[in-house]
């Protein structure tokens, strides 16, 4: 019984971070309909530029006087940096490819996330970047259940972050014209929503939410490999789906179920084939109900 | 010239200082607690030096400044473009066949190398081209059935000494399956669904290769496969045959050639076929194409698998002519450079796909010390072509004629 508690938290830590990932898949979707394949890009810069930042504050010493403040400084650094790169990468990949067809679009966006992801093996190595995980250390035991705090950090931001994320979209002006966008762009215009912007600004928030999550993982693990993006680019994208695309509450919760099930099944059924459990939820979750847990009715042009 | 370079002007220094604020703190911020600038700033300098002299040129050219240069080049082109179809066609096709088939006995072992994987390389393009040019189904897990393929004949030389004259159909076949296994669940979803759920399985099938040990042996991989061996006739003292191992690449880059040879010719015919002109019209409008009585499903299952045949066949001779086969030769990485050679070249366009695999193999060996940037290369072409040329360098044209070009 311990044991299931102890991979019960693992999961829900690990869950929290693919539903940060996930959101950046879902919203986008949402105003665009289309697979940001660059969005696992998004998270491993995220990764990089936090052991970059970290460690830029452990060379001039401010670490050791004020380590949660460093902390902060670079997760919030790192958010606004990815926001940075994803609305670049929006202007340059998918906005011409605006109104061609959706094959072109698909193919754009995989070419982005290859180019992503050798830029950083080529600016930052080929091998993994260890990450300080000496600054959020210890845990306490219940029986014989180990609760470290970095879990704890973790899932208290990811709380945060999805708790922010709600009230931007759901009590904010800003988020009203998100959901408007998401629902009819031409309406949308009409009422003077810039639906580039609107477009432009998901992006960002992704890109951001997926940033901190490559932080955490990094601290997680302990390292960092220009690589890291393209598995759990997908789990997040079947947590996206077994959500329900374009739906919010659906992907938190979607990438939580994703988490426990990878625990659970490496825990329990096999460690090696960990990574398999997630596709083979995606592909029975398209397979029997494509419109995920929480979907609306998803019409032709969507599925 | 001077208005039009002044609109885009703005846009582009906009881009490049973009870029510049990204590149600045990867390159710049050192573990140390300093910071630089200067490394950051050569190569967005080289950067700039680059795309700025392919901005004056894209100007020029759109505003007209260069038909000093370009009308003669147009002019030349047309006149060639005459008198090459003067000669009648099959002509050219004799010419390519020759040169490629006397190709190795003028070239190094190290030519033939390369020409053997652009072999290769132009039956895998051709088999996802029906796929991804044909059907319109972004496949993103292609080489799953390479990696299918060449381990069907790995297995089958190393365990039961068949030999790969008998493999290559049985791979073709279980490659075929492996699509239809893969297809079947798949094939209800459109687009962006099915790019990432073949994606999916593309990883799964390099996963199952990589784990299960007692069949694939694992990461270590399978060695000691046979090379293709034919009957060599020897007539001392009467008919007898030796069994001769074609293990030399001389040898071994006919193989190639065949194979390659039958894949275009293949693929041309499906192209000019009824099943073809059913894929093409799947592509265009699948609701469509099923309410003029196409049957939607069967055809894209049947695409699904005609693709992957020419994997498995180009599977098995990739295992016959490394002899050894591991889970690290079909990665993701390979199915997106697969990609890469049907985009660039233009979907659905047989000369345009071989000229894409052409330059994905060939540059890179040319261009050695930039070896890193290759996949960095691929990558943006693959971004470039979709905004500015999306039907790729030498397009597709249509099967047959409409009734109004007819008329015209």
């Amino acid at each position: 019984m311990d044991y299931f508690i102890q991979q019960l938290i693992n999961g829900l830590t690990l869950g929290g971070l693919y539903a940060l990932i996930a959101l950046g898949y879902t919203m986008v979707y949402g105003v665009i309909q289309l697979i940001n394949f660059a969005h696992g890009e998004f998270f491993a810069a995220g990764g990089y530029m936090g052991v970059i930042l970290l460690s830029f504050f452990a060379g001039l010493g401010y670490i050791d006087t004020h380590p949660f403040l460093c902390i902060g400084a670079s997760i919030l650094l790192t958010m606004a940096y990815c926001a940075f790169l994803a609305m670049g990468v929006e202007r340059v990949a998918y906005k011409p490819l605006r109104r061609a067809s959706r094959l072109a679009a698909l193919v754009s966006a995989l070419g982005m996330s290859i180019f992503l992801s050798n830029g950083l093996m080529l600016t930052q190595g080929v091998f993994d970047k260890a990450y300080p995980s000496e600054l959020i250390q210890g845990g306490f035991e219940v029986g014989t259940v180990i609760v470290s705090y970095l879990q704890l950090v973790i899932m208290g931001l990811t709380i945060l972050l999805l708790v922010g994320l709600n009230i931007l979209v759901f009590k904010t002006r800003v988020g009203m014209a998100m959901r408007a966008t998401a629902q009819d762009k031409i309406m949308s215009s009409l009422v003077a929503i810039s639906s580039n912007r609107i477009i432009a600004m998901t992006f960002a928030i992704g890109a951001g939410l997926a940033a901190c999550a490559g932080i955490m993982v990094g601290f997680y693990y302990g390292s960092v490999r220009y690589d890291m993006g393209f598995v759990p680019g997908i789990k997040a994208f079947a947590a996206a789906v077994l959500g329900g695309i374009g739906n919010i509450t659906g992907a938190m919760l979607g990438g939580l179920i994703i988490g426990m099930v990878e625990i659970f099944g490496a825990a329990y059924i096999s460690g090696q084939y960990k990574d398999v459990f997630a596709f083979i939820i995606l592909i029975s979750v398209l397979y029997f109900k494509p419109t995920g847990i929480m979907g609306e009715n998803v019409d032709d042009t969507r599925v | 010239m001077i208005h039009e370079f002044k609109k885009v002007l703005k846009t582009y220094a906009i881009g490049m200082l973009w870029l510049l604020g990204l590149l600045w703190p990867l390159m710049g911020i050192h573990p140390d607690g300093t910071l630089t600038f200067v490394n950051a700033f050569k190569v967005w300098l080289g950067i700039l030096g680059v795309t700025f002299c392919g901005l004056l040129l894209y100007v020029a050219n759109k505003s007209g400044s260069l038909n000093v240069i370009t009308r003669p080049l147009l002019d030349t082109r047309e006149k060639i473009n005459i008198a090459s179809s003067k000669v009648p066609f099959w002509v050219w096709w004799l010419i390519v066949l020759a040169v490629a088939l006397a190709f190795p006995n003028f070239t190094t072992r190290y030519a033939q190398d390369i020409a053997i994987q652009v072999l290769i390389y132009i039956c895998l393009g051709l088999g996802l081209n029906i796929v991804i040019g044909l059907a319109g189904m972004l496949d993103l897990g292609y080489i799953a059935f390479y990696g299918v393929g060449a381990y069907t004949y790995a297995l089958l030389s190393v365990n039961y000494g068949i030999s790969f004259w008998m493999s290559l159909p049985i791979a073709a076949t279980t490659a075929a399956i492996a699509g239809c296994i893969i297809g079947y669940p798949t094939l209800r979803m459109r687009g962006d669904y099915l790019a990432i759920v073949t994606l999916g399985f593309g990883e799964i099938v390099r996963l199952i290769l990589n784990n299960w040990m007692t069949l694939t042996n694992g990461p270590n991989g399978i060695l000691g496969i046979k090379a293709p061996a034919i009957y060599l006739p020897i007539f001392e003292g009467g008919l007898s045959f030796e069994y001769f191992y074609l293990k030399k690449l001389y040898y071994l880059y006919y193989v190639a050639l065949a194979l390659a040879i039958f894949t275009i010719i293949a693929v041309h015919r499906l192209i000019y076929s009824r099943i073809g002109r059913a894929w093409e019209s799947i592509r265009e409008d699948e609701t469509a194409a099923e309410l003029m009585g196409v049957n939607t499903f069967l055809l894209k299952l049947l695409a699904y698998a005609m693709g992957a045949v020419f994997a498995g066949l180009a599977g098995a001779f990739f295992a016959a002519r490394m002899r050894f086969v591991s889970p690290e030769s079909f990665t993701f990485l390979e199915s997106a450079m697969v990609l890469c050679m049907v985009v660039l070249g233009g979907m659905g366009s047989i000369p345009g796909i071989i000229l894409g695999v052409g330059a994905l193999i060939i540059l890179p060996e040319i261009f050695r010390e930039f070896e890193l940037y290759r996949m960095l290369a691929v990558g943006l072409a693959m971004v470039v072509m979709m905004v500015f040329k999306p039907a790729g360098l030498i397009p597709a044209k249509r099967v047959g004629t409409r009734s109004e070009e007819k008329e015209g």
